[in-house]
């Protein structure tokens, strides 16, 4: 073996080595992602039949109670939960949250009070009136069908898949990168390397590719996870997540370096990592669409390299669209990992 | 032969306000094969200087040849491929062992030495399998050593090798540098610790604020003094002694002077100067509370050229 292909090699396996044989790391790394798909997926889990919590007033009171506690979800389980109460008593419940709807009941005239900004407010208000009046003797003029979609895809747990994968291959990159980088300025060990005869491209590559490395249990941890727990799957191309995960991960690497290239205090780079990444976790996407932030700011958000990698991951998870389809978020990946990795080698201190 | 470091005029400002002066022009020479010390106090210069010599450090302007080649071009990697270095206060990996560090570490050099072959030459094989962070401060260094020695250099920079350490592990660490140099290899090491100097040290270059004043073997250097002994006394607490002055003109004394109450006289033939010093005293009718004599050291070189000891700027390292 030639001797710098040992070295590269050499410095990959100490980086393996530093790596697995701190447990916290490897916690926060592995652990970390399927701890938060759980915790979300049991939150957004199979959305539950929303029941109603109604109160009922008035001297109708028994008829709407009655009326109400037929309705039965899907699942035989009652779709209204309903109280008598007093008036005073039941206002102050609304007012509190602790119902969606108070209904007035007098004979031939209810009323209804609701808080119109809590959509399930609004929403127990439509249905119980809907069901007041049909029961009253309501006909509807036209014939309606209501059809319920539940394919895969569809769900909140498949669309956050693929903003956690994003997440992940952020927050990995750039810490992974930026403190490993950092520490050993501090601990003058870059220093130390480079009184060597050690090639600063082994160096970076090393730490390049130990992160790829660690990446993969990483990426197929969380995707194996969601698949077992959630029966996420993917409807594109296997080999295009992967191309995508690499892409995101070699353009994060970059960025972490170029972060980590000059800053001498954890302090500092710890600073500038939050600086780089809580953009990101609020524009890009991860828990909601993008989609939702105003016209004037999406030339912005979509240039950001979380962006671009949620997207395409989306795409070709969810939708089954091809790598080609996704070529300017692909390209907008490659730049951001170019650029940033040849900046940092011009601005990189090795001491 | 070329020297294995030629040092003129080095000189080293770090940018600032005011501007810090650290080298004004150094001049240096090492032949090969010596072992080469750089003794001052801290803040001397002596860790830039050994920085820019190992072509970490560009210097602001002056001349510097290593091993016949010189740092900034193509014979860069020629240079670092021969040479071996231990910086001050590294802190390796703590995570690997000393084997996987030796290994990483041999593996940037061409050709050198196997790694369990420079583990044995700082005698650490036991603890080959140890993590780093598990090795005391002196093992720690001498790990840091085997790093140095790994690519079998013709020449290794040590700077500050054993501040810090315990007595033993300083007397390990001096064996092994005394192993290296036996190989006929070069040192070239930087101490505050006039012993280690004095016992390691075929010449010894003193610097202060940046500039080599004396240079010479540790012995020409005391001899240079005049005297072959030294004598201190003090006189007991609170009573007006005698200045030094009242002893510069006995025959035998070289040269007095006080410092902390504390009167030393460089003298030659202790055995006459002696006599005459007590009798000295005695007609004072002022009482001693300490008298004793000892070996002159570089100690005394350095605070006859500076009028300041080299443990003043020292802070709180131990003298051992």
């Amino acid at each position: 073996m030639r001797s710098s292909e040992w070295a590269l090699k050499q410095l990959i396996l100490a980086r393996l080595r530093e790596f697995f044989r701190e447990p916290e790391a490897v916690f926060w790394v592995y652990g970390f992602p399927i701890l938060m798909t759980v915790a979300l997926g049991i939150a957004f889990r199979e959305n539950p039949e929303p029941q109603y919590r109604v109160d009922v007033t008035g001297p109708e009171s028994a008829t709407v109670i009655t009326a109400l506690q037929a309705e039965k979800t899907p699942h035989g389980q009652p779709l209204y939960i309903t109280a008598e109460q007093e008036t005073d008593a039941a206002h102050d419940r609304l007012r509190a949250g602790k119902i969606d709807l108070l209904v007035t009941a007098a004979a031939g005239e209810y009323e209804y009070e609701f808080v119109p900004t809590r959509p399930e407010s609004k929403l127990a208000r439509d249905e119980v009136n809907n069901l007041l009046q049909r029961a009253a003797g309501r006909s509807d003029p036209v014939a309606t069908q209501s059809v319920e979609m539940s394919e895969r895809g569809g769900r909140y747990i498949d669309f956050l898949v693929p903003g956690l994968l994003g997440m992940g291959l952020m927050g990995g990159g750039l810490w992974g990168l930026g403190f490993v980088t950092v520490d050993m300025r501090i601990r003058k060990l870059l220093k130390r390397l480079i009184a060597t005869p050690m090639r600063k491209s082994d160096f970076l590559a090393a730490l390049m590719i130990s992160r790829l490395v660690f990446m993969i249990p990483e990426v197929l941890v969380l995707l194996l996870f969601s698949w077992l727990a959630f029966g996420v799957t993917i409807a594109g191309n296997i080999v295009a997540v992967l191309f995508l995960i690499l892409l995101g991960a070699f353009s994060f690497a970059g960025l972490g370096l170029l972060i980590a290239s000059r800053a001498k205090t954890m302090e500092a780079v710890s600073g500038l990592m939050n600086l780089v990444m809580l953009p990101m976790w609020v524009l890009s996407g991860i828990f909601f669409t993008s989609e939702r932030f105003p016209d004037f700011a999406q030339p912005f958000i979509q240039v950001l390299p979380l962006t671009a990698l949620i997207d395409a991951l989306r795409a070709v998870m969810l939708d089954g669209a091809t790598l080609a389809s996704q070529w300017s978020e692909v390209l907008t990946l490659v730049l951001w990992g170019a650029v940033c990795f040849a900046l940092a080698l011009r601005l990189f201190r090795w001491s | 032969m070329h020297a294995a470091i030629r040092c003129a005029q080095l000189v080293m400002t770090y940018p600032g306000k005011p501007p810090v002066e650290a080298v004004r022009s150094l001049d240096l020479e090492v032949a090969q094969g010596e072992c080469f010390g750089m003794l001052g106090p801290n803040g001397a210069g002596k860790t830039t200087t050994i920085e820019i010599l190992e072509g970490l450090l560009q210097p602001t302007s002056g001349d510097v040849e290593v091993l016949g080649r010189r740092w900034g071009g193509r014979d860069d990697e020629e240079i670092r491929q021969r040479i071996g270095i231990s910086l001050q206060e590294t802190r390796l990996s703590e995570k690997l062992t000393v084997a996987e560090t030796v290994r990483l570490f041999r593996s940037f050099y061409r050709s050198g030495l196997t790694p369990e072959d420079a583990i044995g030459r700082v005698s650490l094989e036991e603890k080959a399998n140890a993590r780093v962070g598990k090795l005391s401060g002196g093992q720690k260094q001498r790990l840091a050593v085997a790093c140095a020695l790994v690519g079998d250099p013709e020449m290794v920079f040590l700077d500050e090798p054993t501040t810090g350490l315990d007595p033993q592990s300083r007397r390990q660490l001096w064996e092994i540098i005394r192993n290296f140099r036996d190989r006929g290899r070069t040192v070239l090491l930087t101490t505050h610790y006039m012993d280690e100097a004095e016992r390691l040290c075929g010449r010894v270059a003193i610097v202060d604020h940046g500039k080599v004043i004396a240079q010479g073997s540790p012995a020409g250097l005391i001899a240079q003094l005049g005297g072959d002994h030294v004598i201190e006394l003090a006189f007991a607490e609170g009573q007006q002694g005698l200045p030094p002055s009242a002893f510069a003109q006995l025959p035998g004394v070289v040269s007095a002077h006080q410092e902390d109450g504390i009167i030393a006289l460089s003298v030659s033939q202790l055995h006459e100067v002696l006599p005459s010093v007590l009798n000295r005293v005695e007609q004072s009718g002022v009482p001693l509370a300490r008298l004793m004599t000892r070996q002159p050291s570089l100690e005394d070189v350095f605070v006859q050229l500076t009028g300041r000891h080299l443990r003043d700027e020292e802070g709180t390292d131990a003298i051992v």
